[in-house]
């Protein structure tokens, strides 16, 4: 039960591959060439795909990068200058932090939810289904426009945020006219789409063997001892996806900040996420090849977490397959 | 529900356990639940009383937000918007079922060369920041001439670049029984046969997953239209709901802007009532091996 990831090894399907490398079945495929026609035919529109849409603007975007270039003119080389530009821009390095600040407190935060739930809902059948139901909802909602009306109005002046917090004497206004607060109203946005990651979470305790619960609480293990014994260590390739998608998917946060700050990334720059920067750039000051730059460092700096989460993998997922 | 058919013995610590584990649920539900119910609530209020009332409905409520969403924005009917997001919504969803359906039975079915490299590319791309692809899409689809228009929002669709979906019909293929495409094989039925009376059908579940979540990520795509469509004529919902703001970002009609809010969210909310099931299941699915 290991996560998507690892499919990518197990997706070779080694029986057959196996099989069909045998020499006595290799001379006897006639319908070799056949099956590989048929293989690029029925695979076609993806692959034109892969070449015009990501590999083509990959390579594309990466020349743009190393130019000046305003959608009219003829895009002019011009070296390294959009990477130095970009890193003594002061929004630019904002807006990493602001992003790096948003990923670093509010995908932990989510996970934590999602998995405490998901071990709530775990503990129980009756009302199950509901509840997962119910706490899935907000992440099919949660990019919409009308929802980043609806966060807007509540952490608003004197909305019920405002008001709930002053109630406890805690007294500092509505959180999206407010620079040190409004990033945390993002954070509470993306918190309460936890529900994704928690079906996940609850699909992998599903499948963890309720023989291994038993045999430890009869050998004396507390339930500290066993989350941290048992469960962690079975759901571990469930919680690397999740850390993985999450991760990566909330570095590309836009919508919602586009939304909730009407649009500005403000007040003073502090909704300035890393895509609002780049949409400002490239379509609003027409700086394509100052964008296509910033795009790539967005795109070493997931590639860089990724590699990272890949390789310490090793020193903390466990997979059953292994251990056999 | 069909949960009371497992009840668990009626021990007294077992009882009161349950309860806490009710009470945990229902506590939860109604912090998730609160800023759906406020936009109901906010829908039937005046819009001076939407941000600093805390009541959730209104003692006297009033129709006129609604009323006046028949007016439109900026002289354009909100119908307008929501053909237009219906039309970029459906145009996806059959984009979608047709490319990634094709594109799965290849991997999951035809033994042909180079099939694990390209395997490894499309789940290479489930983790590629779209961002790095915007800007030359954009210098593309401008030379192309096709700047407000639905084409560039769509052909990706066309072209299964939604990795997403193909993983999970591939997913879905693996498990179906191969003794089937080997019985219509000998029945001298070719791969297009196999794909459409047999592979098709028996994916059903998958289809519907992919069809539905295909469906809510084009109504509530905010980034694409935003880029590529500049005439409010062709606006989908979430433009047009941009649109009640001001030059200064202020909304003038805030009941209007709530009221049309949860109109937008409707379909959405719909789906989810009636296919839940899918949306969860397929969800599950992805982050465990079938």
């Amino acid at each position: 039960m290991g996560p998507a990831v690892t499919l990518v090894e197990d997706s070779l399907p080694t029986a057959r591959k196996t099989r069909s490398a045998a020499p006595a079945t290799r001379g006897r495929r006639p319908g070799r060439r056949r099956e590989n026609l048929a293989g690029y035919l029925f695979m076609s529109p993806w692959i034109a795909g892969f070449l015009l849409l990501t590999a083509g603007p990959m390579i594309a975007s990466l020349y743009f990068a190393f130019t000046d270039y305003n959608l009219f003119n003829t895009p002019k080389w011009v070296g390294f200058d959009n990477f130095t530009t970009m890193f003594d821009d002061p929004r630019w390095q904002r807006s990493v932090e602001v992003t790096a600040k948003y990923v670093v407190i509010g995908t932990p935060l989510k996970l934590l939810l999602a998995l405490g739930v998901a071990m709530l809902l775990a503990q129980s059948r009756r009302g199950q289904a509901f509840y997962r139901a119910a706490f899935y909802a907000p992440s099919l909602i949660g990019a919409s426009v009308s929802v980043g009306f609806v966060w807007r109005s509540l952490f608003s002046d004197d909305a019920i945020v405002d008001r709930t917090q002053s109630f406890f004497g805690w007294h500092v206004g509505g959180w999206v006219g407010n620079a040190d607060w409004v990033l945390y109203c993002l954070v509470a946005l993306t918190v309460w789409q936890f529900g994704a990651p928690m079906v996940i979470f609850l699909a992998g305790l599903k499948q963890v063997p309720r023989e291994l619960y038993e045999a430890a609480e009869m050998d004396g293990a507390g339930p500290l001892r066993r989350f941290w014994n048992i469960t962690l260590p079975m759901i571990s390739p469930v919680l690397f996806f999740n850390v993985l998608l999450e991760t990566i998917h909330s570095f590309q946060i836009f919508g919602s900040a586009y939304v909730v700050s009407n649009g500005t990334c403000g007040p003073a720059d502090a909704t300035l996420v890393y895509t609002c920067y780049l949409y400002q750039q490239g379509f609003q000051n027409a700086r394509m090849g100052f964008a296509a730059a910033m795009a790539w460092m967005l795109l070493l700096a997931v590639a860089l977490v990724t590699a990272v989460l890949f390789w310490s993998q090793k020193k903390w997922v466990y997979y059953e397959e292994d251990a056999r | 529900m069909s949960a009371t058919t497992t009840k668990p013995p009626l021990l007294s610590r077992r009882r009161t356990g349950s309860l806490g584990w009710h009470l945990g649920a229902l506590a939860i539900l109604a912090v998730i639940l609160y800023p759906v119910v406020w936009v109901i609530g906010a829908s039937f209020k005046p819009s001076k009383d939407i941000i600093n009332s805390l009541r959730l409905f209104p003692s006297h409520p009033i129709l006129s937000n609604f009323k006046g969403l028949a007016d439109g924005i900026a002289d354009i009917s909100i119908w307008t918007f929501f053909q237009n997001s219906l039309f970029y919504a459906v145009g996806a969803v059959v984009g979608v079922l047709v490319s990634c359906s094709l594109t799965a039975y290849a991997f999951a079915r035809i033994r042909f060369a180079g099939r694990n490299l390209l395997f490894s590319l499309m789940i290479g791309t489930l983790l590629l920041p779209y961002h790095v692809l915007l800007i030359p899409q954009y210098v593309m689809f401008q030379k192309l001439g096709w700047i407000n228009t639905y084409a560039p929002l769509l052909i990706g669709k066309y072209l299964a670049t939604e990795a997403f979906f193909v993983f999970l019909m591939v997913q879905f293929m693996r498990n179906l029984p191969r003794e089937l495409d080997e019985a219509a094989r000998l029945d001298g039925c070719g791969h297009f046969r196999i794909y459409w009376s047999i592979v098709l059908p028996l994916c059903r579940p998958a289809l519907i997953t992919s069809a539905i979540f295909t469906f809510i990520n084009a109504w509530n795509d905010f980034m694409g239209p935003l880029i590529y469509l500049n005439e409010p004529g062709k606006y989908t919902v979430s433009l047009g709901l941009m649109m009640f703001r001001d030059s200064d970002g202020v909304a003038a009609n805030y009941g209007g802007m709530i009221a049309m809010s949860l109109v937008a969210l409707l379909p959405v909310l719909l789906f989810f009532l009636a296919f839940q099931r899918y949306l969860i299941d397929g969800m599950a699915t992805s982050g465990l091996k079938g």
